[in-house]
C-alpha cells in the first residue's frame, strides 16, 4: 500500500487496543444479565401461569421469551465479536497463553450451544408444545446461562490470578492443569460475585421498565405483576451480593495487594488507614480531596484486627508493576461507584422487604417507583463500575506477573479505524434495541387494546384465562 | 493426539459449513429476490426457513474459534495477526447480520423491514466471502507461523483468496436453496418449490463451474494444497463431484429429500479434502499440526468436552431440527393479528 496511507495508519495499536476491548466488553457485558437471568424470570412467570392458570403472568412469559429472542441475538454478536478480537486485539497472549486459557471457553461454548439451541425451542414451542413440556424446554437456558457466566468468567479470573501451567525457558507453555486453570484462586469468588450480579442486574432492568409503566398510570394486574416478579429476584439477589463482595473485598485485601491498594487508593503502607469518600492522586501520588472516614479501610480489611491492620501501600510495589496514578484514580473511583451504588440498590431491596413485612404489599408512593425505575439503569453502572475495578486494578499485566498488556498487543497499526468502526457500529446497535423492543411494546399495548374493544371493551368479561386461549389465538402462519 | 483434535476442528467447519453457510445462503437469494412486493414471498419463506435454528448454526462458528485457539493457539494468533482486514469485516459483518436479521421479524413497517433486510442480506455476502478468503489465505500459505504477520492485504487479496472467497458465497448459496425447496414443499407453496428448485439448480451449475476453474488457480497459486487435493485427497474430491451432479439430477427429478442430503455431503466432502490436502500443515507449509498444538492435557479437555458435546449437544440439536422440520416450532407469536401489518 501507499505510503500515505501507512502513514496515516501508522498509530500506536496498543491504546487503541485496550479501549476497543473495553467499550466492546463494556457493551456485552449489559446483555449478559438479560441472557442469564431473563429466561429464569420468565420461567417464574410461566410457572405461576400454569399452576395458577394465571393469564397475565402467561402474558408475560410469552411477551419476555420474545424480547429475549431480541437480546440474545444481539448479545450473541457481540459475544462473537469478542472472541474475534482476543484473536484480532491480542495475538501474542493467545499465540502464548491460548492453551492455558482457552480451556474455560471450550467448556463455555458448551453451555452457550445448549443455550441458543433451547432458547429456540422455548421461544418457538409456545404455539405447539405442551405447557409442561414446553415449561421444561426453559430450564436449560437458566442451567446454561449459569454455566457460561461461570466459564467466562473462570477466563477472566485466571487472568488476574494465574495457575495450572508450567512455562519452558523459551517462555512457552509446556505443561498443563486443566483443573488447576479452571479452578484458579480467584475463580470461585469472582464467578459468584458476577453470577449474582447477573440477577440482580436482570432483575432490576426488567422491572424498571415495568415501574415506568405503573408511574405512567398503568396500574393494572399485568403491570404489578411484571414489576414484581423480576424486582424480587433482584431484591433477594441484593443482600446475598453484599455479603459476597464483602468477602471479596477481603480476598483481593490478601491476594492481590496492588489492586487492593488502588482501590483503596493506598499510597503508603500503614496502619489506621481512612476509607477516603472520591478523591484523586497528584503527581507526588499524594491523596488529595476527598472524604475520609478514620480507619474504616483497615478495619473492613481484617475486622479481627480493627485499624491496627496493615494495609500494603502503592509506593511498596516497584512502579513498573502497578496501575499508573491516573490508572488508580479511575480504579478508586469505579469502586466508591459500585459501593456506593450498591448500598443504595441494598437499601432499596430493604425499603422493599419491609414493606412485604409490615403491609403485606409492595411500596405504593412514587418516589419508591421513580427509584425502582431508575435501579435498572443503576445497576448496570454498578455491574460495569465493577469490571473497571477488576480489570484497571490488573494493569499493566494482562496475565498478572506473567505478561504485559503491551506485549500481547497486534502490531496491526490500523487498530484505531476498527476501534471506530465498532463504536459507530455499536452506538447504532444499541440504539436501535432499545427501539425495537420500545416498539414491540408499544404494538403489544395497541393490540391490547384492539383485543379489548373486540371483547365488548374494557369493561366487558375477561376471556377465561386458559393455556389453550392465546394459544389458539396465535395459531396463525407469518406466511401469505 | 493433536490429529484427533484436528479432526475436531474438522467436524466443526463442516458442520458451520453445512447450516451457518445455508443461513448464509438465504441472505443471498433475500437479497436477489427482487423489490419489496416481488421479494415478499420468498422472503418470507426465508425468514421461516432460518427463523428458529440460526442462533444455533451460529454457535458452530464459536466452537471453531475456541477450539483452534485452546488446541492450536500459535496457529490462531497468527491467522489473525495476518488476516486482521478480513477477519475485523467478518465479525461486524456478523453484527449485521443476526441483529438486523432478528430485528427485521419484529418491526412491523415495510421501511424498517427493508432497511434491516437490507443488511441482513448484504452482510450475508460479505461474511462468507471473507471466511473464503480467509481459508484461501490461508491453503495459499501466505499466513507466516512464529508471530511475524504477513501482508495485510496481499494476504487476502489473491487469486486463492477470491476463489475461496467466491466459492464460498455460491456454496451457500447452492446449500440454501437446496433446502428452501423442502422448506417450500412444506409450507405447501409450489410456486415457491420451483423457484428455489430452479435457483438451486442454477447455483450449482455455477459452483460447479468454479470449482473447475479454481483446480487452475490451485495450481498456479497453491501448490501444497493442489497437490494434495489431486492425490491424497482426490477420492474426496470426486465424491464430492458425484454428490453435486447427484442432487442436480434429484432435483430435477423432484425428489428433494434426495438433492438435500447429496447436496450436504457434496459440500462436506470439499471441506474435509481441504483438510486431508493441506494436512500435516495447519498453515501450509510453515506449521505442522503438531507443531502448533498445546500440551496434551489442553488437547485431552478438547476431546472430553467434546464427547460430552456430543452426548448433550447433538441430542438437543436433533431435537431441535425435529421440531423445527415437523413444524412445532411456529413463529414466536404471541397476540393474535401479529403478522398482518406490515
Ligand atoms: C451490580 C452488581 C454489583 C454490586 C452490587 C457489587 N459488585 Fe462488586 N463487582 C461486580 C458487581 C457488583 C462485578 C460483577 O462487576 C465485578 C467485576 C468482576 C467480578 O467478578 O465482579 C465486581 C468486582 C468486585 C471486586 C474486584 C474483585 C477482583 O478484581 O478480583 C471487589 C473487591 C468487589 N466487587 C467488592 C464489592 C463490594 C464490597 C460490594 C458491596 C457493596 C460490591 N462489590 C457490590
Ligand atoms: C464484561 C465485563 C468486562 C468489562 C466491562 C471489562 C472492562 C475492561 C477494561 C476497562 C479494560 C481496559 C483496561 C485498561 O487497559 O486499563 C479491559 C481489558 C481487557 N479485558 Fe476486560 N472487562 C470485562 C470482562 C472481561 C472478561 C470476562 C475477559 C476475559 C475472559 C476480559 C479480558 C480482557 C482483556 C484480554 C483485556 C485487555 C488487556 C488489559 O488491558 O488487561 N475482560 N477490560
Ligand atoms: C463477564 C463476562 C461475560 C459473561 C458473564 C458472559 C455471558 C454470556 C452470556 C450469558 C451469553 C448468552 C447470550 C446472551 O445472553 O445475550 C453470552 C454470549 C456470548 N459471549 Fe459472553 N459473556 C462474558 C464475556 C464474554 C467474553 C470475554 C467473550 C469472548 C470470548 C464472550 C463471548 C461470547 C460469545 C461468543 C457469545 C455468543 C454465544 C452464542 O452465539 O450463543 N463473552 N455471553
Amino acid at each position: 500500500m501507499s505510503s500515505a496511507l501507512n502513514f496515516v495508519l501508522a498509530v500506536n495499536p496498543v491504546p487503541w487496543a485496550r479501549a476497543q476491548m473495553a467499550f466492546t466488553l463494556a457493551f456485552h457485558i449489559v446483555l449478559v444479565p438479560l441472557g442469564v437471568a431473563w429466561g429464569f424470570i420468565t420461567l417464574v412467570a410461566n410457572w405461576r401461569a400454569i399452576k395458577k392458570d394465571d393469564a397475565d403472568a402467561l402474558l408475560l412469559a410469552q411477551r419476555w421469551s420474545k424480547y429475549m429472542a431480541v437480546t440474545f441475538a444481539v448479545g450473541a454478536v457481540t459475544g462473537t465479536v469478542l472472541s474475534f478480537e482476543f484473536g484480532l486485539l491480542w495475538p501474542r497472549f493467545m499465540g502464548r497463553f491460548g492453551d492455558a486459557f482457552g480451556i474455560p471457553f471450550a467448556i463455555e461454548g458448551l453451555f452457550f450451544f445448549l443455550e441458543a439451541i433451547f432458547l429456540a425451542v422455548y421461544i418457538y414451542g409456545w404455539k405447539r408444545l405442551k405447557p409442561w413440556p414446553h415449561f421444561w424446554t426453559g430450564v436449560p437456558i437458566v442451567i446454561a446461562g449459569i454455566g457460561g457466566t461461570v466459564s467466562v468468567v473462570a477466563a477472566n479470573a485466571w487472568m488476574n490470578e494465574p495457575a495450572g501451567f508450567t512455562l519452558n525457558s523459551a517462555g512457552k507453555v509446556v505443561d498443563v492443569d486443566p483443573w488447576a486453570v479452571i479452578f484458579n484462586k480467584a475463580m470461585p469468588l469472582q464467578s459468584l460475585h458476577m453470577l449474582v450480579a447477573a440477577y440482580l442486574v436482570g432483575g432490576f432492568l426488567v422491572a424498571s421498565v415495568y415501574a415506568f409503566g405503573m408511574l405512567r398510570g398503568r396500574r393494572d394486574r399485568y403491570h404489578r405483576l411484571g414489576f414484581l416478579i423480576p424486582f424480587t429476584v433482584a431484591a433477594i439477589a441484593m443482600p446475598i451480593q453484599m455479603l459476597v463482595g464483602d468477602e471479596m473485598a477481603r480476598w483481593v485485601f490478601n491476594n492481590e495487594p496492588v489492586k487492593f491498594a488502588a482501590i483503596e487508593m493506598v499510597p503508603k503502607t500503614s496502619t489506621d488507614v481512612p476509607e477516603t469518600l472520591f478523591g484523586h492522586l497528584d503527581d507526588k501520588g499524594e491523596v488529595v480531596g476527598g472524604i475520609p472516614i478514620p480507619g474504616l479501610a483497615s478495619i473492613l480489611s481484617d475486622p479481627a484486627d480493627g485499624t491496627s491492620t496493615q494495609i500494603q501501600g502503592l509506593d511498596s510495589f516497584p512502579k513498573d508493576e502497578r496501575p499508573t496514578n491516573a490508572q488508580v484514580d479511575v480504579v478508586h473511583l469505579a469502586w466508591d461507584v459500585m459501593v456506593g451504588l450498591g448500598t443504595f440498590l441494598f437499601l432499596l431491596s430493604l425499603w422493599y422487604f419491609a414493606s412485604w413485612v409490615f403491609k403485606r404489599r409492595m411500596p405504593k408512593s412514587k418516589l419508591f417507583l421513580w427509584i425502582a425505575a431508575a435501579a435498572g439503569v443503576l445497576s448496570v453502572v454498578t455491574l460495569e463500575a465493577g469490571w473497571v475495578v477488576t480489570e484497571v486494578g490488573r494493569q499493566p499485566w494482562i496475565v498478572r506477573n506473567y505478561m504485559r498488556v503491551e506485549d500481547a498487543a497486534t502490531a496491526n497499526t490500523g487498530v484505531w479505524v476498527t476501534f471506530v468502526a465498532v463504536v459507530l457500529v455499536y452506538a447504532g446497535l444499541g440504539v436501535t434495541v432499545v427501539l425495537v423492543l420500545r416498539q414491540m411494546s408499544r404494538r403489544w399495548r395497541e393490540g391490547d387494546a384492539e383485543a379489548e374493544i373486540d371483547e365488548g371493551g374494557p369493561y366487558g368479561p375477561r376471556p377465561t384465562p386458559s393455556h389453550e386461549e392465546p394459544r389458539a389465538a396465535v395459531d396463525r402462519e407469518p406466511v401469505p | 493426539m493433536s490429529d484427533v483434535v484436528a479432526l475436531i476442528l474438522m467436524v466443526g467447519i463442516t458442520a458451520y459449513a453445512l447450516f451457518g453457510g445455508a443461513d448464509f445462503g438465504a441472505g443471498f437469494w433475500d437479497l436477489t429476490a427482487g423489490g419489496t412486493e416481488r421479494g415478499r414471498t420468498p422472503r418470507s419463506v426465508i425468514a421461516h426457513s432460518i427463523g428458529p435454528v440460526w442462533e444455533a448454526n451460529h454457535v458452530w462458528l464459536i466452537f471453531c474459534l475456541v477450539v483452534l485457539w485452546t488446541a492450536f493457539s500459535e496457529a490462531f494468533a497468527s491467522i489473525t495477526l495476518t488476516l486482521f482486514v478480513p477477519l475485523s469485516i467478518a465479525a461486524l459483518g456478523i453484527v449485521f447480520r443476526g441483529s438486523a436479521f432478528a430485528f427485521r421479524k419484529e418491526v412491523t413497517r415495510t421501511s424498517s423491514q427493508r432497511n434491516f433486510g437490507a443488511a441482513f442480506a448484504s452482510s450475508s455476502v460479505i461474511v462468507p466471502f471473507c471466511m473464503g478468503a480467509v481459508a484461501g489465505a490461508i491453503a495459499s500459505g501466505r499466513v507466516p507461523a512464529g508471530g511475524k504477520a504477513g501482508d495485510p492485504w496481499s494476504s487476502w487479496i489473491n487469486p486463492t483468496s477470491i476463489l475461496g472467497g467466491v466459492l464460498a458465497v455460491t456454496v451457500c448459496a447452492y446449500l440454501a436453496a437446496v433446502y428452501m425447496v423442502w422448506d417450500a414443499k412444506r409450507l405447501g407453496d409450489p410456486g415457491m418449490v420451483q423457484y428455489f428448485r430452479r435457483r438451486a439448480i442454477g447455483s450449482a451449475v455455477v459452483t460447479g463451474v468454479i470449482a473447475l476453474a479454481g483446480i487452475v488457480v490451485l495450481h498456479d497459486d497453491a501448490i501444497y494444497v493442489f497437490h494434495g487435493l489431486t492425490s491424497r485427497a482426490l477420492p474426496l474430491v470426486i465424491l464430492s463431484a458425484l454428490c453435486g451432479i447427484g442432487s442436480i439430477l434429484l432435483l430435477l427429478r423432484s425428489s428433494h429429500t434426495g438433492a438435500r442430503l447429496l447436496a450436504m455431503g457434496a459440500v462436506a466432502t470439499v471441506v474435509v479434502g481441504w483438510g486431508v490436502a493441506q494436512y500435516p500443515y495447519i498453515l501450509p507449509t510453515s506449521m505442522t499440526l503438531s507443531a502448533a498444538a498445546a500440551p496434551d492435557a489442553t488437547l485431552w479437555s478438547v476431546v472430553v468436552v467434546f464427547v460430552i458435546a456430543a452426548l448433550v449437544i447433538l441430542p438437543s440439536l436433533g431435537l431441535l431440527y425435529y421440531l423445527d422440520q415437523r413444524d412445532l416450532l411456529g413463529a414466536p407469536a404471541v397476540e393474535p393479528g401479529l403478522h398482518d401489518h406490515g
